[in-house]
Order: C-alpha cells, then structure tokens, then sequence
C-alpha cells in the first residue's frame, strides 16, 4: 500500500516545483513562522506555521485550514520549511491523514533554497476557499494504545529519532535509536534512496517490518524519519505522533542504558 | 565577501597529501556484522576484525562502539575535522573526543552504524584500520614538529611514512598485542622514552658530513606495569629507520608472548630477556633485515615542505579592542614557533571532549588563520593550529571565544588528562574523566594556569590501573579504583609523584590513596606544601623531583612526608556527615564497581 502520491513520491526537486509553480499546477505550503513567512517566501507559496497547525490539530480544524489555503481533494500540494525537513514532514503527515494522498516535501531547506539563488518574494497570493473532504487514514498513526500493543510483535520496529544521549538517557523499551540527523544527505532532506535503503537495512529496518518512528513531543523529527522510511520503498509506516512527551506524560515503562555516565562525555 | 570566501578563492583549501582510506573496507565491514548477528561468526573473531577496523567495545553493552580514527603524525585538515563533527551528530553523542594519541574518537556509536562512518571518512581520505586491536596503531609526532625552536629536523614526514609503510602491511596483522611508534621533535616536548618504539630526530657528522638520523627507545611503555624505554644505540642513521622498525617488530611478532594477555606488550619481552640480550638481537636482527630484502624496501619519505602562506585577510576587522582575557590565553595557550612571526595555538578543550558546533568553527579556522592549512592533533587531548601569525592571534582568540573555545590553560597543569573512564570504558572504576573537568574548572578558577611554578607539571588520570590517561608520567598522576567503608563504597584513587616523559623520564611514585571527591583539595595541598617549602628557583616539577630522589632538604624531604601532610584529607566521612562522598563525579547514584571485558588486548 502507498499512499502517498500513485507514483511513491515524497520528495519534489527544486527544479520540478519551479515548473510546477510556472504551471500553477502546484500548492506550496511555507511551514515557518508568519514572521519568516512574511519576509520572503517561495513565490506563490501559501503560510501554515507549524505552531498554528499545532495548537488543535483535530480533523474538523485541519480540514478548515486547508481549505482556507485553497486546496481541495485532487490539489497537489508541495510543503517546505527551513529545519532540515522535520516541520515539513508533520505537516504533509497530517494532511495524509486527512486523506490527501498527493503531498510531497521540498527536497531542501528553504536556506538552501535561497543560496542556489532561486526565486523568492514577499508578495502573498490570493487565495480562494476549497472544499476537502475527510477521510482519516488510521494506517500511518500510531496512538500509544496502539503503541503499546504493537511493540510487542515481532513484526513490528520500533524507532526513536532523539539525539543519541537522549535515547541512553531514557526511551521506550525495545525501541531502536536512529538519530534524525543520519536521515539526510549533503544539501537534501533525505538522503538518495539507495543510500537510505542501505542504512536503513544495516540496522535491520526491512520491508517485511511495521515501522513506527517516534521523537521528542509532537512528531517532527519521528514525521521525517516516517518520510525516509517510505522513501527508501518500505511501505509500512506509521507515525507516533504525540511521541516520547506523551508516553512519559501516561507515565508508561521507559528504559535507559545503564551503569555509564555518557553524558559527561558530551562536550556541551 | 567574507574571509574564507576570500581565502578560498585566492589559494583554495588545503588538500591532504596521503588518503589512508580504503572504501571497500566499509562494504565489508557491514557485511561481516550482518554475519556476526546471524550467528554465522564467532565471538572471538568477530572481535578481532572489529578492533582491526577501529571499532572498540562499549561499556556494558555489545550494543554500541567506539571508532577511533587514525591521525597519523596528528596532520588533519579543515573539510576532515567538518565531516568528523558531522558524523558525531548523526553517529554519535554530538561530540567527538581527542585523545592523548592524535586519534579523534567517536564513542556511542550503534555497531550497525559503523560502516556508514567507515564510508563517511573514507570519502575524506580518514581511516580507523588499526586504531585497535594487535596492531601497529596510530603512529604519533610531536605537535610542535616542524615549529619547535629545539628540535634538529622535521620528523613529521618520517612519522607519516612510516604510518604509510606498515598500514595495512602483513607483517602487522597479528602481532601478539598493540605496537605503538611516537615521533618527537625533541627531549622537552617528548614520549620518546614510553611507548614501544620512541624516535627523537639527530642530525651527526658521519663520514665528514652531516646526516640525519634518530636516537631511539624501544621497550618503554604504559599500563598496568610501566617501563622507560631504553636507547638502542648512540644514533640510527636515517636509511636504517626503516630496517630498525622492521626489526624490532619482527623480533617482537617472534617472540613475543601469545598467551598471556596481560603480559604481552613488547615492554614484558625487553624486561624479561634483559634489555642488553635484546639490543644484541635488534641488532642482529636488522643486519638480516637489511640484507635479506628481496626488493628494495625503504619508507616513501616525502621531503616536500609544506607550502606556508599566511591567509589573506581584510586588515581592518573593525579595529574593535582586543577582548578580555587575551593576555592570560597568549601566555598559556600559545607557544612561539622557531619560524619568527609564527606561534601554534593550542586549544583548551576540557577531557578532551569538543561539540559537533566548535569543530565545525574551528575547521573554518584553521583555513583562515594556519598559513599551514591543517591542524595538528596533540599528545594531551587537544589540537593545536600552527603558523598563526603574530598579528592574527587577537582576532583568532575572538573567533575562539565565540565558540567556548578560548579557555586558557591548555599548555599548563590546569588542564588535566582525563581518559574516558565510566563514560564508556568497560574497564574503568571511576568517572576519571569528569574528574579531569572538574580539576580544571577549579584550576582555571583559582588561575592555577598562569602561576609559572606550575606551568611545566602535569596532572594525568586514569580511571583504572591500566594507563590510558598516562597517569604513570604525570608530576601528580591518579589512576582509579573503590574502596569501602563498612558495606558503603566510594570511588577512590591512587596518587602518584614525579612522574614525567621528557629526557629525564621516570614512572611517578605511589604516594597515598585520596578518595575521588578529596582528590581537587590533596593537589591544592601539595601545591601550598610547595609554595612553603621551594627554594627560589624551583617550580613544582623539580621540586616534586627532588622529593622523589628523597632529596629534599626542608620540612618536606621525601613522599612519605607529603602522604603525612595530605594524609588527614583523605580519611573518608561517615554517610550520615557526608553523603555526596560516597557518590562518583557524575553520578547520583551510590558507588559501586562493575567492569566488563576489556579489549586493549584482542
């Protein structure tokens, strides 16, 4: 099953986007902040901050944002932000589980965007109001109910991308530490495919697994990592999304590496 | 335009001159560990492929790694140091840590994820064959070769062949435990007299013409039993460093002991068979050598100088006033080089630990500040940048202060050798390493760095009996252990006097047992017992040296007096009165001691 896009896609090169918005064929999404937003943007680009998709990210308020940005059911949408992909990632995650199957992430930041000396502008696009329907995608959540009986199957891996004293310090049992910064290549958000596949099976990360990936708070380093995993041809992913915050918060099992004092090894 | 860009299109980065690396070794490496997860390799073996590829076991866990990557002659270069600090952020705990053999290690790292750096360093021409296991590790030269004002020639492309030469050699694949060769440049700046194989540079009049050559020591070493190397003869020629190396390791792959682990470093074979029978066979052993080769073998020794040419740089940086503290950084971080004009910087970093964030700045400092174009690892867990001119050194140490890395102390007692004790090291009993940062804090705090007295001493720590923070040639050395009071255990550890590495070298001698927690207040009291007792010219080194010969001749004459005058600040507290005693550096939880296997030896 993929449902992200007929074609698998999950990223979009910054050569076909600048097409595609020459062919206003092509919804792009700016997740900074208003303030970013505001200054300069990808021309044509509409503003999501991630913090205001945040504040209530229930289906009803979903769906009425994004049809305030003028996109409906068959609207290709392309979602970029500046922190290495991760704010992306939860956005274009959320609208998949809305069930708009055609978003992809900007390959790059929109730093780099900028340094390869591509268009940028400030003017805001007038947009026109959409209707989008509902139609949930329970596959790719994975809600700590879910989590806690899931991890317990063989087929299933689970996947914390924390920074790695974090995971030392304190993870979900059983889970395996796969830091979001391994994800990306040079000047990409994600590495090439092949080079995905590669890291991903030396860690023993397979097709034949459910993958669950799960971060910090709210989903946007574990989002990425649920983007590599699709992007490295493994279909079956799912996202944990109110992640390590929420399973401390239910005060559920954690585990830690013990008898070593790693953190003094740490510079900071 | 900013300075590098500048810099960059004016002359362009420099690139390394040697590539160590082998891709396929990555390949390969990811495949035998998939082999060894599925059962198909053995414990033992799998063991020693790993440590042949640099990969060291992690404490308490078959889980993770450390991969040590090779420096030879300490050389690294600006784009190596970025790709190190960003495998630390993907691979490892966000920093990377030098150690007090020019090797940068990344600890923490899943074994899975091993052939992803292995890769990664291999594109920047860095490898971490042989860092481990029973082989020829990283050979080591003096950070000041090259620059030193007493040295007789640059050993620096000899240390480099020789690295070059027995790098993945045969002949060095299964030795009967590690080797290790150390370059120096001269007598002061040496551990020439410590290691398996020791080279100070000579320069003699031979046949009525000056030539080059080396005085060498071999069978010295650190460990749970220290010796001093001894000279093999009054000077080696230069065309026979290679035949005296060969020899040596020969001798040593013969004869050398097989069976017990922890005996079998070259220094056990000299003590053993006597230092004059094993001359005698060096000797020997080198004529065969020289004579039996079937092609002629010698060290690619590239005599290339390095091209020096001071980074361009817009003159006026705003003219801003030189910032605080810069006085006490050029004097304790900087040393002048014999090239006028020129001084080496030596970065103080603490335990040797430094963040993804300041190797990356520090990288875009040496392109733009080292007319040499790369950096130079050290012996004391640091780096220094060399050829930095005079004129530059205020805006350097403005640069190195908004990253945190314009501490000052670097090249003084107040910045101890901490090895990495429980932070990753199956063998360890203490948190040495924590303990070295937590000295230097105090130290630097009490400006214990810019006292004179103290400037040429050292503080080493090891968080076992085994020596990798070299306490054994430290003027105050540590290594770790427990000990309890009742059922209540703290960590403790054993104090050593007078040791040192340089042309007087000599093992420090056990003084008293300081508990981990009493150990900042003992060196403060050793410190004042000096102040009290020196004589005009003293510094704490010769001082402490007199009272080790038991030639002291004040109220503190001999070791025994100072364990009587530090004695009453060790005697350990009840729980009730002092809790916090009987818990490690680092740690909220009561001591106790738990070791693992170590892998030193394969």
């Amino acid at each position: 099953m993929c449902r992200l896009t007929d074609s698998c896609k999950i990223t979009t090169d910054t050569d076909s986007l600048r097409s595609e918005i020459r062919d206003k064929s092509v919804r792009v999404v700016d997740v900074r902040r208003r303030d970013d937003y505001r200054q300069d943007h990808i021309p044509s680009s509409v503003n999501l901050p991630l913090a205001d998709l945040l504040s209530d990210d229930s289906p009803e308020r979903v769906q009425k944002l994004i049809q305030s940005l003028g996109i409906d059911d068959e609207t290709s949408v392309v979602v970029y932000d500046d922190t290495f992909g991760a704010l992306a990632s939860r956005v274009a995650w959320t609208l998949e589980y809305l069930g708009h199957s055609d978003v992809t992430l900007l390959d790059t930041t929109y730093s780099n965007w900028k340094s390869l000396g591509l268009e940028h502008d400030s003017d805001v696009p007038e947009v026109h109001n959409r209707g989008h329907s509902v139609s949930l995608q329970p596959g790719i959540l994975a809600t700590s109910d879910y989590l806690e009986s899931a991890k317990e199957r063989d087929d299933v891996i689970l996947i914390d991308n924390r920074e790695r004293l974090n995971f030392l310090e304190q993870h979900i049992p059983g889970a395996i530490s796969l830091p979001y910064l391994t994800l990306a290549s040079r000047d990409r958000i994600l590495r090439p495919k092949g080079e995905m596949k590669r890291l991903l099976e030396n860690r023993g990360i397979t097709g034949s697994s459910e993958i669950i990936t799960y971060c910090g708070s709210v989903g946007t380093l574990s989002g990425l990592a649920y983007y590599a995993i699709k992007s490295a041809g493994l279909p079956n992913a799912r996202l944990y999304v109110r992640s390590f915050k929420e399973w401390n918060n239910l005060q559920k099992p954690t585990a830690k590496q013990e008898d070593a004092s790693y953190w003094d090894l740490s510079a900071e | 335009m900013r300075v590098s860009e500048l810099d960059q299109s004016m002359s362009g980065p420099k690139k390394p001159k040697i590539d160590w690396s082998r891709m396929e070794e990555a390949d390969n490496f990811a495949k035998t560990v998939k082999l060894f997860r599925q059962g198909k390799y053995d414990d033992d073996s799998f063991r020693r492929f790993r440590l042949q590829h640099g990969a060291y076991g992690t404490r308490m866990t078959g889980d993770y790694a450390m991969v040590r990557i090779k420096l030879p002659a300490g050389e690294v270069y600006p784009h190596q140091l970025e790709r190190i600090a960003q495998l630390s952020e993907q691979y490892s705990i966000g920093s990377a840590h030098f150690s007090t053999r020019e090797n940068v290690q990344l600890h923490w790292v899943i074994l899975e994820d091993v052939s992803e750096i292995l890769r990664a360093l291999a594109e920047v021409g860095l490898t971490s064959r042989e860092a481990c296991g029973n082989s020829i590790r990283n050979v080591m030269c003096s950070p000041m070769s090259g620059v030193c004002k007493d040295e007789e020639f640059d050993a620096t492309p000899y240390a480099l062949a020789t690295a070059r030469f027995f790098l993945r050699n045969p002949m060095a694949q299964n030795l009967p435990r590690k080797f290790k060769f150390n370059f120096t440049c001269c007598e002061k700046h040496g551990m020439a007299r410590i290691v398996d194989v020791g080279l100070i540079p000579q320069i003699r009049e031979v046949d009525g013409r000056k030539q080059r050559g080396f005085k060498i020591f071999l069978g010295g070493g650190l460990g749970n039993k220290s010796y001093v190397g001894h000279q093999l003869e009054d000077f080696t020629l230069e065309e026979d460093l290679l035949y005296t190396s060969m020899a040596v390791i020969r001798l040593f792959d013969r004869m050398g002991d097989r069976k017990n682990m922890a005996r079998n470093r070259m220094r056990y074979l000299v003590h053993d068979m006597g230092w004059d029978k094993f001359q005698n066979l060096v000797l020997k052993e080198r004529a065969i050598v020289r004579a039996t080769q079937s092609v002629v073998t010698h060290l690619d020794v590239d005599k290339m100088p390095d091209e020096i040419r001071r980074p361009i740089r817009i003159s006026d940086q705003g003219g801003s006033a030189t910032p605080d503290g810069y006085a006490r950084w050029l004097k304790t971080d900087t040393e002048k080089q014999k090239q006028s004009g020129y001084r080496s910087v030596f970065i103080t970093l603490e335990a040797g630990d430094i963040t993804a964030n300041q190797l990356k700045a520090l990288a875009g400092m040496i392109g733009d500040f080292s007319a040499e174009g790369k950096a130079r690892t050290g012996f004391t867990q640091n780096i220094a940048l060399r050829y930095v001119h005079e004129d530059d050194l205020p805006l350097l140490y403005s640069k190195l202060l908004e990253v945190g890395l314009a501490r000052s102390g670097a090249l003084t007692m107040a910045v101890p050798i901490g090895c990495s004790g429980t932070t990753s090291c199956n063998l360890a009993l203490t948190n040495s390493h924590r303990l070295a940062k937590e000295i230097q804090r105090k130290f630097l705090e009490l400006k214990y760095d810019e006292d004179d007295d103290l400037r040429d001493s050292s503080i080493k720590i090891s968080g076992c009996p085994n020596s990798c923070g070299q306490h054994g040639i430290a003027t105050i050395g540590f290594f770790g252990g427990g000990a309890r009071v009742g059922k209540d255990m703290y960590a403790n550890y054993q104090m050593l006097l007078g040791g040192r590495s340089d042309g007087e070298a000599r093992l420090g001698d056990t003084c008293l047992r300081v508990p981990a927690k009493r150990v900042i207040p003992v060196i403060i009291k050793v410190i004042e017992l000096f102040k009290a007792n020196k004589k005009p010219d003293d510094d704490l080194k010769s001082w402490i040296h007199r009272i080790v010969n038991s030639s002291g001749d004040t109220e503190i004459k001999t070791v025994a007096d100072i364990k009587k005058a530090v004695g009453p600040l060790t005697i350990p507290p009840t729980k009730e009165e002092d809790p916090d005693f009987y818990l490690d550096y680092g740690s909220d939880a009561s001591y106790h001691t738990k070791t693992g296997k170590g892998e030193c030896a394969a």
